[in-house]
């Protein structure tokens, strides 16, 4: 305690104090004077009597280094006055310092605005009581790896497990508020009873669903998510207890939840109970029910496991027909919410972590430069005195005084860069990113600053010093005033440069391999022309699918009322887009051939006559559907060429019959057409085998109406959703958009899009900094050996020759960045194979390209500098000898 | 001049905190004098050594300064114990006592 209150004092001692410093001086001038006076009592001289009192003293200024010492903690005052020292030195050299901070408070505000994101998506913990133990369950088979789960299974492995404490599900479901103006399109989830206890979140207002409360039988309530709630109650508390009409069903609203909470999306305002029973639910193949579950105490994730599979294994015995090749999966709920955002993360880290790599370089060989232009004051200083760890406390001084710049500009920069990254997520596909609510600064990402702030505060406090212990600091007062090369810095500077120019072919390559995926991926062959056709996605009242006829009815006034919208050449309606999602798959047998050992997966489309036309598809043989399709008549099918291909290998499928795969008596469906291969599915995902069926036969409500225009689409955006309206106001509609937009914004191309220019803008400034860089280690060789090219070029040497001479040693690091460099960016283009589409990653093209960028790029760094040597006047170097 | 002992490490502290103790309040050069007056001439003193050892005290709490008026009407800091620092004195005196009888018996020997 004693010595623990000492040593704060001394650290406070470090504060420079006049007063303390005056008191001092005082006392011992009290001291000298009392003991003055008592030697002139004794008889002596007045000269005596103060030399006696001034030695018994020991000396003044002596004593009050000695008190100072015993003051302040000495390394820690030394420690201040070499960083006072070093921010002078700084200041003196604004260019140098700049320079050094602005670089590596580049480097580092990428990997930071990059780390907040991966932060938020892989380490914050979600927020959820014990969130590491919440697995959602999958069934899997080909192609559907992840599958959601068929209600009556889940009901199955809920009461079978015996890995989970609970197992709930939930479905996202699209559905219509009535509102005062009519009817609104709203996003929901139906959820069990329990789910909200599984995941552990209390809400913020009344409560959560009982048991049971998921049963037809109880009244029908719902939960509000906290914007709902703010923005369609005004966040009034008397909200509980009221009722509001969801699908046509009043509900009473029994709770808010919490305005942290998030799950699977943002925009989810409604919270329903997942009630059995309907036409999906008591069907076994209909598989649409996600599952969550928390497991037990102490059962592992593995454990748990194999119990599912078991019971899956038991299911696929027991229902053959609907459950034959299902497995079983469990992903712990981070890792399935964050999805396949991860590898792009990954990459996009190591890409700002290389750029701050050859930013620390880049910074470090500025310093070295700077050391070695300083020798001769180094070496000043030795001969008065300094010790060699005094010399290089001073240089690690400066080094963190650097380090500390850049990092607090690196952290302000980073928090800007973070949002202007957050906001140019689109608000669509932020709504399915929910852990990135809320991101920003936070204790995990100033930990990871202050990890690289470390490193670098070590690499450059080191740096220089490491250069000042290779040479000698004797010859330094004779070697500054001779200017001969500094041999040791261009050693090891150019080393850094190969460093930095193979890191910037790195980053090049594998931005232009990413690149050139997203080119490959727009200009993917779609099969159809998606430029003039207008959608918009509507949902129509439940009492239309109450029968066929009224539902048909419905799609015959809509088509009809469209149809006759100025500019419009032909109208389609489909179950869902092409080229944005993944369809439902469905299983077929092909008459006239052996039952399938597995099922015969395939890609469903529901399509209405004007389908393909509208589409632009083509077609390969046979006919569209008619307007005369009907229920009523044999049904029939259309199938596009992988298809045919592959269930009619060389043969004509006109007139074959497939039928879904069930038990019982199958309705074999006549082939009329076969279309060329339209993207139904999402981009990167290559085409597949696609049915399509009548829209006569589809009796659902929810569906999306297409429009050819013949001249400008845009018209039609606000035309469409307000002629839907006049057919019923009821029809809830979302947002018209433009085809080939929705395609280019689609998932996968925005995926695509947005790792290929992040990671080209890493490169870009990557390729900038190593060019400097090299420029850098060029110019100053150029200086340094000044003296050599004026002797030579007066001994005779050619402007030419001196060109060779400068440019040859700029080739030489060249070509050895580049070679390192692109044997490396193969490795690495190995490692992100999974996010090229349609490029190798040993693509050619880019590795030629990118070598002759680097090598341009890099030969007019290393020509500016050669110019100047060339251009040295030799009577002058003579001159200055 | 030679024959003079060195103040051995560690003892000047005691030797100030007993000093104050007897004396109660005293300036540096005060406590200097009284030190060498009180070994008898025999401990050969740097002052100016004094003034870090009082700087420690005061850190750590056993003493405290204020400045006052001496005998002869000069200006100087005067030194003080604590209530902390008696505390100091006497463990520390307990200590030197301690290592001095160890120190006695084997050089009985």
């Amino acid at each position: 305690m004693r010595l623990l209150r000492g040593w704060m004092r001394r650290a406070a001692g470090l504060l420079p104090n006049a007063r303390r410093e005056q008191e001092l001086a005082d006392e011992l001038n009290a001291h000298l004077a009392m003991h003055i006076d008592d030697n002139l009592r004794r008889g002596m001289s007045v000269e005596d009597a103060r030399r006696d009192a001034v030695l018994t003293l020991g000396g003044i200024e002596p004593t009050k280094q000695l008190y100072r010492e015993r003051r302040t903690v000495p390394f820690l005052e030394n420690l201040m006055q070499d960083v006072r020292f070093a921010v002078r030195q700084l200041r003196k050299n604004p260019g140098f310092t700049a320079t050094a901070v602005f670089m590596l408070a580049l480097g580092m505000s990428a990997s930071v605005a990059i780390f907040v994101f991966v932060d938020a998506a892989l380490i914050k913990p979600l927020p959820y009581r014990d969130p590491a133990r919440l697995i959602v369950v999958y069934e899997t088979a080909q192609p559907c790896l992840q599958c959601p789960l068929s209600y009556l299974d889940f009901l199955d492995w809920k009461k079978l497990n015996t890995g989970f404490q609970s197992m709930d599900a939930f479905r996202y479901a699209n559905i219509t508020v009535s509102v005062p103006e009519g009817a609104e399109s709203a996003e929901s989830f139906r959820v069990t009873s329990g789910f909200f206890r599984t995941l552990g979140v209390a809400p913020l207002l009344g409560r959560d669903f009982y048991d049971g409360e998921d049963s037809l039988a109880a009244p029908h309530t719902v939960m509000l998510s906290y914007s709902a709630w703010k923005q369609r109650y005004g966040g009034k508390p008397d909200v509980l207890g009221k009722t509001v009409t969801l699908d046509g069903d009043p509900r009473i609203i029994i709770g808010v939840l919490a305005p942290e909470f998030h799950f699977a999306s943002t925009a989810a305002e409604f919270w329903t109970p997942f009630y059995p029973g309907g036409g999906c639910n008591s069907r076994r193949n209909c598989r649409a029910a996600y599952v969550i579950g928390r497991l037990k105490d102490g059962v592992s994730i593995e454990t748990a496991l194999a119990n599912v599979k078991l019971i899956a294994g038991q299911l696929e015995k027991q229902y053959p027909d609907s459950n034959r090749g299902y497995g079983a999966m469990l992903l712990t709920l981070s890792k399935s919410m964050v999805g396949d955002i991860r590898p792009v993360l990954f990459l996009l880290l190591a890409g700002a972590g290389l750029l701050l790599l050859i930013a620390s370089v880049n910074v470090a060989s500025l310093m070295l430069v700077r050391s070695e232009s300083r020798k001769r004051e180094i070496a000043v200083r030795s001969a008065l005195g300094a010790s060699r760890a005094r010399i290089a406390a001073q240089f690690a001084a400066e080094g963190l005084v650097l380090a500390a710049a850049g990092t607090a500009l690196g952290l302000a920069m980073a928090s800007w860069a973070t949002h202007i990254l957050a906001s140019l997520i689109p608000a669509e596909k932020m709504i399915w990113m929910p852990f990135l609510k809320g991101i920003g600064l936070n204790v995990r990402v100033l930990g990871f600053s202050g990890a690289i702030a470390l490193v670098a505060s070590v690499l450059f406090s080191l740096t220089p010093s490491l250069h000042f212990s290779l040479s000698k600091t004797g010859g330094g007062i004779a070697e500054g005033t001779r200017g001969s090369s500094g041999r040791t810095w261009r050693r090891l500077g150019s080393k850094l440069v190969v460093v930095e120019l193979s890191t910037a072919v790195v980053l090049l390559v594998g931005a232009g391999l990413l690149g050139k995926s997203l080119y490959a991926l727009l200009h993917v062959e779609l099969g159809l022309r998606p430029d003039h056709v207008v959608t918009i996605e509507m949902a129509a009242p439940q009492s239309y699918a109450a029968s066929n006829e009224k539902a048909i009815a419905l799609e015959g006034r809509i088509i009809n009322r469209m149809k006759n919208l100025p500019g419009v050449k032909s109208v389609a309606i489909s179950d869902l887009l092409p080229g944005l999602y993944w369809s439902g798959d469905v299983w077929v047998v092909v008459a006239g051939k052996p039952a399938p050992h597995v099922h015969n997966s395939v890609g469903e489309r529901t399509a209405s006559s004007g389908y393909f036309t509208t589409l632009g598809a083509k077609l390969a043989r046979g006919r569209y559907f008619t307007e005369a399709e009907d229920v009523s008549k044999p049904p029939i099918a259309i199938v596009n060429e992988s298809f045919a291909k592959k269930y009619f290998p060389g043969e004509d499928p006109i007139g074959k019959q497939v039928a879904y795969e069930r038990t019982g008596p199958q309705v074999p469906m006549q082939i009329v057409g076969v279309v060329e291969d339209v993207r139904e599915r999402q981009l990167d995902l290559p085409s597949y085998p696609v049915l399509y069926v009548p829209f006569v036969d589809y009796v659902g409500t929810y569906f999306y109406i297409l429009a050819r225009t013949s001249g400008d689409a845009t018209p039609l955006l606000a035309a469409l959703p307000s002629a839907i309206h006049q057919i019923d106001p009821n029809i809830a509609t979302k947002d018209a958009a433009i085809l080939t937009g929705l395609i280019n914004d689609s998932q996968s191309a925005y995926m695509h899009r947005s790792s290929a220019w992040l990671a080209g803008g890493f490169a870009a400034l990557a390729l900038l900094l190593s060019v400097v860089g090299l420029y850098g280690v060029v110019a100053y060789s150029v200086s340094q050996r000044t003296r050599e090219i004026g002797i030579r070029m007066a001994l005779g040497a050619q402007r030419g020759s001196v060109y060779g001479l400068i440019l040859k040693e700029a080739g030489w690091l060249t070509a050895a960045g580049i070679g390192i460099g692109l044997a490396c960016s193969v490795g690495a283009a190995m490692s992100m194979r999974g996010l090229l589409f349609g490029v190798r990653s040993w693509d050619l093209e880019t590795l030629a390209g990118v070598a002759l960028v680097l090598g341009i790029s890099a030969f007019f760094a290393s020509y500016i500098p050669a110019r100047r040597a060339a251009s040295v006047n030799p009577v002058d170097t003579l001159h200055t000898e | 001049m030679s024959d003079k002992a060195d103040v051995l490490q560690g003892t000047l502290a005691l030797m100030v905190l007993k000093t104050l103790e007897a004396m109660g309040s005293l300036h540096g050069y005060g406590i200097a004098r009284r030190i060498e007056q009180t070994s008898g001439d025999l401990l050969s003193l740097n002052y100016g050594t004094l003034y870090p050892a009082l700087l420690k005290l005061e850190q750590e709490g056993a003493i405290s300064s204020e400045w006052g008026v001496s005998e002869n009407n000069r200006k100087a800091k005067f030194y003080k114990l604590t209530r902390a620092g008696r505390k100091l004195l006497e463990k520390e005196t307990r200590n030197w006592e301690q290592t001095a009888a160890i120190l006695a018996r084997f050089l009985a020997v």
